[in-house]
């Protein structure tokens, strides 16, 4: 038997609605692993954000647990709230503060006592050192973003969400920021992350849960996930064009390029057969040759439209 | 306990006051100073004295009390709304950091920011009249109480507030009017009934009144009474602040 390490973060048979009727949750069950990254996808208003919430403290929950390394959020909450650093989604901050206060508060409010020289690092990390003593109103969009990240950091926390960090953010901050993640990942810090970007999830992230209408319709590993459900394409470079597909493949799911000059087949890496073979093979008896030929794989991004469109 | 949290919270508010120096300290000073310009030397000119004190002097609770309730009120409510409104809220929400510490940040603020504008006002007074505190420690009590239990207040009213109107109708409708015509700057005994009665359900009454005891040992109603009457109101909004975190009242969906 494995052994069991203990999840850092354990939901069970979530629920919210909110006061308005409206329920954003439902029934969502999730263990993460110290020092995973996780990334959450899912459309606009799929309850990414209401997740996050729950388990930060900001939002009740209406049934069900959350514990993070063990304790209870609610009995426990000057626990797990200590643990937990949280990157809102909405850029919202002081305007009158300097970074480095506003920086210094959350630790403060966080009950860590002050330490300058870890709030020297966080900025410095985030290329805001030199902008310490600016008031906050006189940032630009990402570097408010930086200090929000900054803020979330101050505490050193041990499991760090991120809700939709590399909104409104250029190449170089999402370039820092990965390098951020992956050194906080290296010190074994948890990182839970929502994105619309499919290839961020691709690029940063352990394993992929799929939320939609308030329901997790998936969560796996990335590289699995990519293979369990990746499609695939065969693309066969014919030697001679065809105007139209021969009555012969009707039962094959083949299409031709709109030229005539290039066959593809779309299989599924799951099923058991992949009708290559038999493809080929009819290929052969009908004298349908090819000079070239290669396979694509889908990309997270297909499967995760795919997904949304069959839950909905 | 959080204590770096409560500090911080504190720290924050106090910072807040040190940029709106001349909305919180120069403003209250200047309109304290036109009141014994206009009601002290003008129109006090012509009033002998009000129950042996000259009326510059007796005056003085009222106008202490008129800023510590206006400055309390809205120090705390604006404190816990501003937060609310820019949506900064959700890291106190999300913080280690019960509802007690954040109370305590908060209402300590204010309330330290509302004494120090007494003694302020206080001394600003001195420079206009003959000032005589007969009970300096019963005065103090009684300001702490006022500035502590205005501030819980102000904080219920920051919580429940949900755009700026509210928060400024309540001080502006409700305060004010009690304030003057709780006494402040007459005894209640120049009203001709029915006022003089109805004056009596005034809360702001039994406050100024306690006040003015500390200092020239006249009251409208006993000082004890008075004593008795901050401290039901501050235990009440202590049971209501209670209550709204209990509940996530307006703060947690
Ligand atoms: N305070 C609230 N009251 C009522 N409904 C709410 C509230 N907050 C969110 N919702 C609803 O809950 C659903 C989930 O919202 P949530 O913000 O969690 O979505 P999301 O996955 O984060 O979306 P996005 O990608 O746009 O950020 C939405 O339908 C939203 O309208
Ligand atoms: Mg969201």
């Amino acid at each position: 038997m494995e052994v069991q390490q203990q999840a850092i973060l354990r939901v069970r048979d979530l629920n919210k609605t909110y006061s308005d009727g409206f329920q954003a949750l439902k029934n969502i069950n999730l263990e993460i692993q110290k020092g995973e990254i996780v990334a959450l996808l899912g459309p606009n208003g799929a309850g990414k954000t209401t997740l996050i919430s729950v388990i930060c403290g900001i939002v009740n929950l209406s049934s069900g647990e959350v514990s993070v390394n063990g304790y209870d959020i609610i009995k426990d909450f000057r626990k797990t709230r200590a643990m937990i650093g949280l990157v809102p989604q909405e850029l919202t901050t002081d305007s009158f503060e300097s970074v480095f206060n506003t920086v210094a508060f959350s630790r403060g409010l966080f009950g860590k006592p002050p330490n300058s020289a870890h709030i020297e690092k966080v900025l410095r990390s985030l290329s805001l050192w030199d902008k310490k003593d600016n008031m906050i109103m006189t940032l630009s969009g990402g570097m408010k973003r930086r200090v929000l990240i900054a803020k979330a950091l101050s505490h050193e926390p041990t499991v760090l969400f991120l809700d939709e960090p590399t909104a409104g953010v250029d190449v170089s901050l999402r370039k820092d920021m990965w390098e951020i993640v992956r050194g906080l990942k290296a010190e074994g810090v948890t990182i839970i992350l929502t994105t619309h970007y499919i290839e961020e999830a691709e690029e940063i992230a352990d394993r992929v849960g799929v939320i939609n209408n308030g329901e997790m319709i998936l969560i796996e590993e990335k590289d699995k996930l990519m293979q369990k459900l990746g499609k695939k394409q065969l693309i066969l470079d014919l030697r001679d064009s065809l105007s139209e597909i021969p009555a012969k493949f009707a039962d094959y799911n083949l299409e031709l390029s709109a030229d005539g000059g290039q066959l593809i087949y779309t299989f599924n890496t799951r099923g058991d057969r992949t009708g290559i073979t038999s493809l080929m093979d009819d290929l052969k008896s009908e004298q349908i040759a090819f000079r070239d030929l290669n396979t694509t794989q889908s990309s997270l991004e297909d499967i995760f439209v795919n997904l949304v469109e069959e839950s909905s | 306990m959080n204590i770096y949290g409560i500090m911080a919270i504190y720290k924050f508010e106090m910072a807040r006051t040190k940029r709106t120096l001349v909305q919180s300290i120069v403003a209250p000073v200047i309109t304290t100073s036109l009141y014994f310009i206009v009601f002290g030397a003008a129109i006090g000119s012509r009033i002998d004295q009000v129950a042996g004190v000259s009326y510059g002097a007796f005056i003085v609770p009222g106008l202490i009390m008129l800023n510590l309730l206006t400055h309390s009120i809205s120090n705390a409510s604006f404190g816990i709304y501003f937060p609310k409104f820019v949506g900064t809220v959700y890291e106190m929400l999300s913080a280690p950091i019960s509802t007690l510490e954040v109370v305590l940040g908060y209402v300590g603020a204010a309330a330290s920011k509302a004494v120090l504008l007494g003694i302020i006002i206080l001394i600003t007074a001195s420079f206009f009249i003959d000032l005589q505190i007969a009970h300096p420690f019963v005065m103090m009590v009684f300001i702490l109480l006022t500035a502590l239990s205005f501030s819980l207040f102000g904080f219920i009213l920051g919580i429940w507030a949900d755009n700026f109107e509210k928060l400024s109708v309540v001080p502006m409708l409700l305060i004010t009017p009690l304030v003057f015509l709780g006494g402040s700057f007459y005894s209640t005994d120049m009203l001709p009934e029915p006022w003089q009665s109805i004056s009596h359900f005034n809360p702001v009454l039994y406050l100024v009144s306690g006040l003015r005891w500390s200092f020239y040992e006249i009251s409208e109603v006993s000082v004890l009474v008075s004593l008795a009457s901050i401290l039901i109101f501050m235990f009440g909004c202590l049971a209501v602040v209670y209550y709204l975190f209990k509940t996530g009242y307006k703060l947690r969906g």
